[in-house]
Order: C-alpha cells, then sequence, then structure tokens
C-alpha cells in the first residue's frame, strides 16, 4: 500500500480561521495520525474519503490519484473504494445487523433481499460472532457489537484502505482494549491497510508502525 | 333526502388524487429545499407556503386567474380540450395547492433531521446518489412525511373555499361534502346539514385510525435510535 497525501483547506468560523496544512506520504499498512482534537486529523481523513474537498494539493492512494487540484481531479465518494469507519459508527438505525453488513453490495436504489444468506455476509457474521445479532436494530445491541458491525460492513466491498476515525473513543475503558487487540488480529489476519486518527497514546503503542503528530493543522514531527 | 354517498365519494376521490400529487411534489420540493445551499431558498420556501396562510378565496382566485378559459395555462390546456373550471379534476388542482404546504413543512423538517453523517456513510460504501435518497433519507424521513401526508389528506377533504371558486357547487358534479353542507345550510335543510356533518366528522376519524394501523412496522423500528 502506498498512500500521499498533501493538502490545504483554509476555514473560516466566526472570526477564527483555521489552516489545514497537511503533507506525509507512506507505504506502511499502520499510519496513525496522533493530536489532539480540533488538530485537523478528521478533515484530513474526510479529504482522503472524498466528503471534504481541499483548496488545493493531492490525494494519491496505490499510484491512484483521487484528488489533485492541478489537474482537476476530484473522485466522488462513491469511486474512492475507501472504507470509512465513523467515530459513532454512522450504522443505519433502520437496517438491522445483516442488511447494514450487507449495504455496500448493493449500489442502486434498492437494498439486497436476504442479506444474511450473502455469503460474504455470512463470512464476516461468523468472523465477528454476530450470528445471534444478524437481525437486530443497531439500537438493541452492544457498543462492542456495534463497531464489529461497523467493521464488517466497511470491510465487506474489499476497499483499498480502512479509515478509522478514533475507533475506540466510544467504548468504555475495558472493553478498549479488548477490541484494540481484536482490530490488532483482524489487520494482521486480512492485510487490509489502515489508517488511524486518534487522541489516545495507547493507539499509538498499538497501532503506529508509521506516526505522525498533527498540530495546529500540520503535521509536527513523524515518530 | 338526496344520497350522501355521492358528495362523500366525490370528496374522497379528489382528496385521494391532491394527496397523491402532494406526496410527490411535496417530497420532491421539500428535498430539493431542504439540500439547496442558496441565499434564494428561504424566498422561494415563504412562496411556496403561501397557500397555508392566504384566504382559501384568495387562492382560488389565484387559480381562476390561471386556469380560467383566458387564463394562460387555462387557454393552452383548452388547446388539448383539458378544462378545469367547473369541473372534479379542478376541485383537486384547489386541493393540491392548500394541502402542498402541509407537506413541504413535515417532509422538509424530517429531511433536515436525517443525521447527514449516515448519508455520507452511504456515499463511502459506494451506494449511488438515488440509492442513498431511497435507502438512507427517504426511510429515515418516512415518519414526518407520513405525518404530513396525513394532515394533507384530511385538508384536502375539509378543503372548501378554493374548491367552491374553481370547481363551483355542481350536484353530483363537483359538490363535495363540504360545500353540500353549507348549500344545505343555506336552504336551511337542518336536516341534511346535521346528517352531512356527522358523515364528514366520522370519515375523518376513520380515515386517522384506518392510517394509524397502516403505518408500516418499518417506520415504527426507527424510533429505536
Amino acid at each position: 500500500m502506498s498512500i500521499s497525501v498533501q493538502i490545504h483547506k483554509q476555514l473560516r468560523a466566526a472570526e477564527r480561521t483555521f489552516r489545514l496544512d497537511i503533507s506525509f506520504s507512506s507505504a506502511s499498512n499502520r499510519i496513525v495520525l496522533h493530536g489532539p482534537s480540533g488538530s485537523g486529523k478528521s478533515l484530513t481523513m474526510k479529504a482522503i474519503a472524498g466528503l471534504m474537498t481541499p483548496d488545493s494539493g493531492k490525494v494519491v492512494l496505490n499510484e491512484r490519484t483521487l484528488f489533485d487540484q492541478e489537474s482537476h481531479t476530484n473522485l466522488r465518494p462513491q469511486e474512492r473504494n475507501v472504507a470509512y469507519l465513523f467515530q459513532d459508527y454512522a450504522l443505519f438505525p433502520h437496517l438491522n445487523v445483516a442488511q447494514n453488513i450487507a449495504f455496500g453490495l448493493r449500489r442502486g436504489c434498492f437494498n439486497l433481499r436476504r442479506p444474511a444468506s450473502h455469503p460474504a455476509v455470512q463470512r464476516w457474521l461468523q468472523a465477528f460472532e454476530l450470528e445471534a445479532t444478524a437481525h437486530s436494530y443497531p439500537a438493541q445491541i452492544s457498543g462492542g457489537q456495534r463497531q464489529r458491525v461497523a467493521l464488517a460492513r466497511a470491510l465487506v466491498s474489499q476497499p483499498d484502505i480502512l479509515l478509522l476515525d478514533e475507533p475506540f473513543a466510544a467504548l468504555d475503558p475495558s472493553l478498549r482494549t479488548h477490541m484494540r487487540r481484536e482490530l490488532d488480529d483482524l489487520q494482521q489476519q486480512t492485510g487490509v491497510p489502515m489508517l488511524i486518527i486518534t487522541h489516545d497514546p495507547a493507539d499509538v503503542e498499538a497501532f503506529g508502525e508509521a506516526v505522525y503528530e498533527v498540530r495546529d493543522g500540520t503535521i509536527r514531527q513523524q515518530l | 333526502m338526496q344520497s350522501f354517498w355521492i358528495p362523500l365519494l366525490l370528496s374522497l376521490k379528489v382528496a385521494g388524487w391532491a394527496t397523491v400529487i402532494n406526496l410527490f411534489l411535496g417530497v420532491t420540493a421539500a428535498f430539493g429545499l431542504s439540500r439547496w445551499r442558496s441565499s434564494w431558498r428561504d424566498l422561494i420556501d415563504s412562496i411556496l407556503t403561501l397557500p397555508l396562510v392566504l384566504p382559501p378565496t384568495v387562492l382560488g382566485y389565484y387559480l381562476l386567474v390561471l386556469f380560467g378559459k383566458r387564463g394562460p395555462l387555462g387557454a393552452w390546456l383548452a388547446q388539448y380540450g383539458i378544462e378545469l373550471v367547473f369541473t372534479w379534476q379542478g376541485a383537486v388542482i384547489a386541493s393540491t395547492v392548500v394541502a402542498f404546504p402541509l407537506v413541504l413543512k413535515s417532509a422538509r423538517s424530517a429531511f433536515e433531521q436525517v443525521d447527514h453523517q449516515l448519508e455520507n456513510a452511504a456515499r463511502v460504501l459506494g451506494v449511488s446518489e438515488a440509492g442513498v435518497f431511497f435507502r438512507v433519507s427517504l426511510p429515515l424521513a418516512a415518519r414526518g412525511i407520513t405525518a404530513g401526508v396525513l394532515l394533507a389528506f384530511a385538508r384536502a377533504l375539509g378543503e372548501f373555499g378554493a374548491t367552491l371558486m374553481i370547481a363551483g357547487n355542481l350536484p353530483g358534479r363537483t359538490q363535495t361534502l363540504s360545500v353540500a353542507i353549507y348549500e344545505a345550510v343555506q336552504a336551511g335543510d337542518d336536516n341534511t346539514a346535521t346528517a352531512l356533518v356527522l358523515i364528514t366528522s366520522a370519515t375523518c376519524v376513520a380515515v386517522l385510525l384506518i392510517a394509524g394501523r397502516l403505518m408500516p412496522g418499518q417506520l415504527r423500528r426507527s424510533d429505536l435510535s
């Protein structure tokens, strides 16, 4: 995996302006952007996923240009083949666990019929021990299960990279250690490249192969 | 004593059509307005909400000017042999216009309450914009839209002023329940008036009860979150 990010963006809110000026490139499968909240980590992730358009710069993933202001390239989020694990998971509350996991397997106007019997969905239901909850709704399952569903939903369409936004922040501390180990195992088994943003030093310790320190909208140092 | 069935069925037919038309128009306009970033948005929203505050007679007058024989739309439609003044289709137009803001308002606020993060999650998963609408935005807004559509149906069922002006009061052809009640009272026929009033009230209660039952389980589940 190789990723190269060079983005600039100026944001104005009331009397405050925020300058995002991020530049890094890495061939590691485990990249961590570490820094306090409000430092621009989430914006960087959104720019990679195509949910935010930078003013200028370039984003290249595996030699595929996702965004290049100079050549007016700006792939839509749908075309980028990245997976995004939102901080609060963003599970669809009106769909059950199996339907949530199967969501990306159909790109048109209808949900997959009988998702629980689709082989890819079955595989992930099994891998995360979610079979018993396949027909439950997100509001009916535990925090750890919710994260597993979100991970399964993200991985089912075989993305080029998995973007994780503060993946353990919504969990209570005892579960956090457990899920951290689970994600670690998952990454080693599947080999899916990950980019994690976090303010938690424990995440840096567990996943940091290539660690970048983000402060006030720029990369301060590479560890 | 005249048959009560004729004005009742006509009222249901007119309100039914007006509701179906408003479901499409109202939801489309509401979704557009909830996503459109422009300073014109509030002005357009105000204009589309006008039927809620304007007296129905004013609306009826506008409709007559538009759809009358010499009106711009009326003259154009007449070329194709379509006439709306003094027809039940005219009553549908009147009811549609009067009830439109009820669908627009509820649907717009329902769409605005949908968490944008869920829509973005669907986009990142590769789902097309149409898919995001039909699989995320619309089902999550369905409750609010249903509430607006029910109100619109009830409003259309009771429409009087604008209907009277554009469709008139032709028994058996354009005489809806509320117009028939007005005529019965004017003629001093208290028995007919009482009967029609009771029928109208019972119909509205029945409509609300049926609508409550028809609400699909899928929509109820969205309450869980």
